[in-house]
């Protein structure tokens, strides 16, 4: 791809300026990668983000917290609940909301099989990228049975806005949990399958070993988290550092790498799916009937039967959908860990029902920051191995 | 320990739900920030947020515009701090950060473009996320949210 011209006397190599994107079929949504080339090595690389802006922290300043839950859906699109449950976190924590326990394992149960969603959506495109054409199909067949649960609790097999501020929409189907717990069953099995397509094939192990490789202080450095950060190696996990949910009341490990390149981020995920499978089984176990939204009167949305029936709760009803109810004046700023690494809300509230700034740290956008130091010195080809393995989602980059 | 090393800097602190935040001087922030990731008692390696607020319109605030918010934590001991620095609105300019960590850079650049703060010193304070050609800072509160 270099551009030569032969003199009489000598070959001149010119650097060769190339634009992949913002629709290139590898670029996983509008990223415009400019990268500039001396032959087949990247010299230099410049992501132009921003075409999928949509002013999401903006629009947020005029709506009611309430309101604000289906544009979460609307950040990282694939693995939805993760973010309604990192701002209902966030919201909860700012006004000192308890939420009752078997919501918590609602929700971690929902959000790590959200979170599997979105490894496999990673797994396949990541796979098909580097030329392993079988594993999209065998992930999407997994990620289909996801979602089929997803709706069978939601209602919603996407854009889920399923956590409130103080619980969960609406309790667990019954034939739910069977359905759930079959799956728990057949996932290992299927990991397994993975495994046979790609672990220890020669050509993904060509195209992903020593690969973009990034040290751990390069990776702390520049921000990185989630299995992007841990495929360094450095222990730095949300769901242990700061427990959120019922994260606390499962066990799970955190798998690390050791070499920080594109292979050792391919297992951490892979680790990952079969902590995510192991905490989904303990959340089915543990789980104890009990109420779904909080009790506290400020902020528990009457149910719709009393709505019917009540003047109280009509009234509390209609205050809490038009105003939400005052918070208190002050901030905070609450991570949890999405699927793609730490996803933070910081929430300036000004005492109204409406937040005054929301800050949202998106994991994607910072993950994609480090993408230059990766790249620079190596070779063409390796750009695309590297924009799958740090996993990015460019509704949430560009927010 | 921020006091004790850079006597006069800070200018208080608030804590809302368990979370520490420290009010600073603009002057020394990329030192002070320095001195946080590198004291062996804190290590505040990870810069987990950097943005910026307008008060403008914040009811019963009288202070500067701008805040500029720091969110850091501790990988190796998991503690939260954050900074702030007030910024006046005729001179929204502060010193940048991404000498200490590398990532602040597109955090600036994203600040930069949507608030309008300038970070001096910055290796490439371009817009980001809105056109090279855009006018105005969208997050700021007198810019309208719709009637484009």
């Amino acid at each position: 791809m270099s551009v030569t011209e032969t003199t009489e006397k000598e070959i001149v190599q010119k650097e060769l300026t190339l634009n992949m994107g913002p629709q290139h079929p590898s670029t996983h949504g509008v990223l415009r990668l400019v990268v500039d080339l001396q032959g087949e090595t990247v010299v230099n690389i410049d992501p132009r983000i921003g075409y999928l802006h949509r002013g999401i922290e903006k629009w947020m300043e005029s709506k009611t917290y309430h309101q604000i839950i289906p544009m979460t859906d609307r950040l990282e699109y694939i693995s939805s609940m993760n973010n309604n449950l990192g701002y209902a976190v966030a919201v909860e924590k700012l006004a000192g909301i308890s939420v009752p326990e078997r919501a918590q394992f609602i929700r971690t149960l929902l959000a790590e099989l959200s979170r599997l969603s979105a490894h496999l959506i990673w797994f396949g495109t990541h796979a098909l990228d580097i030329g392993s054409m079988t594993a999209p199909v065998y992930a999407f067949r997994e990620r289909e049975l996801i979602l089929d649960l997803l709706e069978m609790a939601t209602g919603a097999r996407l854009t889920v806005s399923y956590a409130r501020i103080g619980g969960v929409r609406n309790d667990l189907p019954r034939d739910f949990i069977d359905k759930c717990y079959e799956f728990t069953e057949l996932f290992p099995k299927r990991i397994d399958e993975y495994d046979t397509l790609i672990k220890v094939n020669r050509i993904w192990l060509k195209r992903t070993r020593g690969i973009g490789v990034i040290s751990p202080e390069d990776a702390i450095s520049y921000g990185m988290t989630g299995a992007s950060l841990r495929g360094s190696g450095v222990n730095y996990d949300l769901r242990k550092v700061e427990p959120y949910a019922a994260y606390d009341k499962v066990e799970f490990d955190v798998p690390l790498g050791t070499n920080g390149d594109v292979y050792d981020r391919y297992l951490v995920r892979m680790g990952e799916m079969r902590q995510s499978v192991r905490i989904i089984k303990q959340c089915l176990d543990k789980m104890k009937p009990g109420p779904i939204t909080t009790d506290d009167p400020r902020y528990a949305v009457p149910e719709k039967m009393n709505v019917m029936k009540n003047m109280e709760s009509l009234a509390h009803q209609f205050v809490l959908m038009s105003k939400w109810a005052p918070m208190p004046r002050g901030e905070v700023y609450v991570a949890t860990e999405g699927p793609k690494g730490e996803l933070g809300f910081y929430i300036v509230s000004d005492g109204s029902g409406r937040p005054y700034r929301i800050k949202i740290r998106a994991p994607s956008f910072i993950n994609l920051s480090a993408l230059p130091k990766m790249v620079t010195g190596n070779m063409i080809s390796d750009v695309i191995a590297c924009i799958g393995t740090i996993d990015i989602v460019l509704g949430e980059v560009d927010r | 320990m921020i006091e004790e090393k850079f006597p006069g800097q800070v200018l208080g602190t608030m804590t809302h739900a368990g979370q520490l935040g420290v009010m600073l001087r603009k002057d020394m922030i990329s030192d002070i920030c320095r001195y946080l990731k590198d004291e062996p008692l804190l290590k505040m390696n990870h810069l987990a947020d950097l943005t910026a607020v307008d008060y403008s319109a914040y009811p019963g605030d009288t202070g500067p515009r701008f805040e500029v918010v720091y969110n850091l934590i501790s990988i190796v001991y998991h503690h939260r701090i954050r900074l702030k620095v007030r910024l006046p609105e005729e001179d929204p300019k502060i010193d940048t950060v991404t000498p200490v960590w590398n990532t602040a850079n597109w955090h600036e650049r994203e600040t930069y473009d949507l608030m309008g703060i300038v970070f001096n010193g910055h290796p490439d304070l371009r817009r980001i996320l809105m056109p090279d050609d855009w006018e105005g800072h969208p997050l700021r509160k007198e810019y309208p949210l719709k009637g484009f």
